[in-house]
């Protein structure tokens, strides 16, 4: 039987680009937060990122900061996300799993318990967008025994040294940050993308998926074109927030960035 | 020479780097450019010159006869911090980061502010030297210290309002490390406390320990003697562990750092991190990992205090680690009893104290009558309390 960790990089194995949408357990409440990941899911996605809402989350910009105070306000914690993956493993999702949130909640929750009782519920890994490598060895070291992913990101700053770093310890799919700033919609990729994606590869073996301010099919097309995967978080919580049916405008805007990334030949 | 090419990143188990890959970087270049400014002749030369020459260092060590003869106990002095240009022993640290920030490269300043204290310093530095600057402020703060919002901006700096979470310094950090991320490129964050990722701790410490090493030479003068006690405010703590850094390896001093306990520990609405075992634990909240006030879940609490430079939810790392070792102790005054030293201190010795300032003459109002007179106690009164005469003014009957 696989880890959860090779399921991670065996959803880059197919012949598209592999589409990762991001949302926010517990908004805008909890059921319909699975709903919108079950419609996400049904509609082909490859693997899907799970966010774990916090009251102070720096990396994020206006959009998931109002999606994660929503959160909070409905109760969103550690225990009540860890039963959200059980739930939509109960629902038929298949596919991975990760969760996505900042380190303190974790902290708090207990890093040993954390993993453990995540890798029960049926999640296949992490991303903690404030803990890089050098302050991760209680949380990698649980990883490893459980085969978990902790999934580390780069961005255009990073120097040579950092991703070598990360070259080192990355598991699953290492996350690029396409830009200098925090999450949210852009009208443009950053111009320096390409040559980005292609210094971190000169050392980096494993999948690279990109994310931050994509938000429409022709910038999932293009970053298809340089990368294995793509990454979408704002756009959907904006859409589920002004549609009448998130789960139905959620499904439809995901079949809609996965049918402009087939058009892409494998990276 | 062979300087070292990093420093120790953490305090005992505290500090650390808790944060985005895309500040990693820019941590390291931060660090690097410290370090060898630090052993650089013509950096501290500047920075000493415009210490003596601009903000009025040494600054005075004051006998407090009256408040001693009050309190009919310990001699009491203050390390008059309220004496810097721009009022406060925030332009220490804001000058020497901001000539670091023009060695690097850096021509755009952000910083955060609660107070404003650590705003004005950085607007201040930023006109002094040509710089751009962006200062975010909580919107509670912004009607709470509004003076100090017109001393920026008629000091060039842009305020940005943040009416995110609690509306104050914590929200205000959020919005300026967002700023950093998104243009770390060309921007230095200001950092005014010690706290926050390595290698801020250390490096506003450095900057901040001038004001130990003048209360040394000067105490030593007076008394021919070091204190017995040292009290500081703790909100992150700048002003306490630039005062305490100079002392600690003198065992018989003893050190004391008071947090804002509010309305009172058990109401639940205060900002004091070590002295609420139900809420204050270790955890990380910007970057470093130290005691921060959460709840059960990890989520950052909210905080009271009358003053706002200590209305924060995470206190410096290195006083954490002074707390394990038991060098230093940390106790608490309410917003009542701070209202109260303020008032003292205006009618006994003619000095208005910033509101967390007071926090600490509180202390030393409560531990001098159990002291002898021939003990000395040290106050760092580290700012001036214009700011906040509407707070005070509010919550006090003034007689007209």
């Amino acid at each position: 039987m696989n880890n959860p960790v090779d399921l991670v990089s065996n959803a880059f194995t197919g012949k598209h680009p592999a589409f990762m949408p991001y949302f926010t357990l517990g908004y805008p409440d909890y059921e319909r937060s699975l709903q919108i990941l079950e419609a996400c899911a049904a509609a082909g996605s490859d693997m899907m990122e799970l966010g774990m809402p916090f009251s102070d989350p720096l990396a994020d910009g206006p959009t998931i900061q109002h999606s994660s105070q929503i959160a909070l306000q409905n109760g969103m914690n550690v225990a009540r996300c860890l039963e959200a993956i059980a739930e939509l493993r109960t629902r038929g999702v298949t596919i991975p799993l990760l969760l996505m949130g900042y380190y303190n909640p974790i902290l708090a929750y207990g890093e040993t318990r954390f993993a453990r009782e995540a890798v029960d519920a049926g999640a296949n890994g992490f991303i903690i967008p404030d803990l890089p490598p050098e302050e991760a060895s209680t949380l990698e070291t649980e990883c490893q025994q459980h085969g978990l992913a902790l999934t580390y990101l780069l961005a255009p700053t990073s120097t040579e040294a950092r991703i070598k770093l990360v070259a080192k310890k990355a598991s699953g799919f290492v996350y690029l940050v396409s830009l200098t700033g925090v999450t949210g919609e852009r009208i443009q990729l950053p111009k320096t993308l390409s040559e980005f994606v292609k210094r971190v590869r000169h050392h980096i073996h494993h999948p690279l998926a990109v994310g931050f301010g994509i938000s429409t099919p022709v910038q999932a097309q293009q970053v298809g074109e340089i990368a294995d995967g793509v990454i979408v978080g704002s756009k959907l919580i904006t859409l589920a927030r002004e549609a009448d049916n998130p789960a139905e405008a959620c499904g439809t805007f995901v079949h809609n960035m996965i049918t402009a990334l087939h058009s892409n030949e494998k990276a | 020479m062979n300087a070292p090419t990093t420093l120790p990143g953490k305090f005992g188990a505290y500090g650390g780097q808790f944060v985005p890959e895309v500040l990693m970087p820019a941590l390291g270049e931060l660090e690097h450019a410290f370090i060898s400014n630090t052993n650089d002749h013509d950096f501290q030369n500047e920075l000493q010159q415009l210490l003596a020459t601009y903000v009025g260092r040494p600054t005075p060590l004051s006998f407090a006869g009256r408040l001693t003869e009050h309190c009919n106990g310990a001699k009491i002095y203050l390390k008059r911090e309220d004496l810097a240009h721009s009022g406060a022993h925030k332009i220490n640290n804001a000058l020497g980061q901001a000539l670091l920030a023009r060695r690097m490269g850096k021509e755009r300043i952000v910083a955060e502010t609660g107070a404003g204290q650590h705003g004005v310093a950085t607007a201040t530095a930023c006109a002094l030297l040509g710089m751009q600057c962006v200062v975010y402020m909580g919107t509670v703060d912004i009607s709470r210290q509004a003076p100090n919002v017109a001393r920026m901006k008629l000091l060039g700096a842009e305020v940005k309002a943040v009416d995110n979470g609690s509306k104050t310094l914590k929200d205000a950090i959020n919005e300026a490390i967002r700023d950093w991320v998104t243009n770390v490129e060309d921007t230095h964050y200001l950092l005014g406390s010690a706290l926050g990722p390595h290698p801020y701790p250390t490096m506003v410490r450095d900057f901040q320990a001038i004001i130990g090493r003048e209360t040394r030479e000067q105490i030593i003068e007076a008394e021919n003697s070091v204190p017995d006690t040292i009290i500081a405010c703790v909100g992150g703590g700048s002003n306490a562990i630039g005062m305490f850094h100079e002392f600690i390896a003198d065992e018989e001093v003893e050190l004391i750092g008071v947090e804002a306990a509010g309305t009172g520990i058990i109401s639940g609405k205060h900002a004091a991190r070590f002295a609420d075992k139900k809420i204050g634990r270790p955890g990380v909240l910007h970057g470093c990992y130290t005691f921060v006030l959460q709840d059960t879940d990890g989520q950052i609490a909210l905080t009271h205090s009358v003053s706002a430079g200590l209305d924060y939810a995470a206190v410096g790392p290195e006083h954490t680690h002074l707390r394990d070792l038991k060098r230093a102790t940390y106790t608490h005054a309410t917003d009542h009893e701070a209202l109260d030293a303020f008032q003292l201190l205006c009618e006994m010795e003619g000095i208005i104290p910033a509101l967390e300032s007071a926090h600490a003459v509180a202390e030393a109002i409560k531990r001098a009558p159990e002291m002898n007179n021939e003990s000395i106690i040290i106050v760092n009164l580290s700012g001036r309390g214009d700011k906040d005469l509407d707070t005070v003014l509010n919550s006090m009957e003034i007689p007209s």
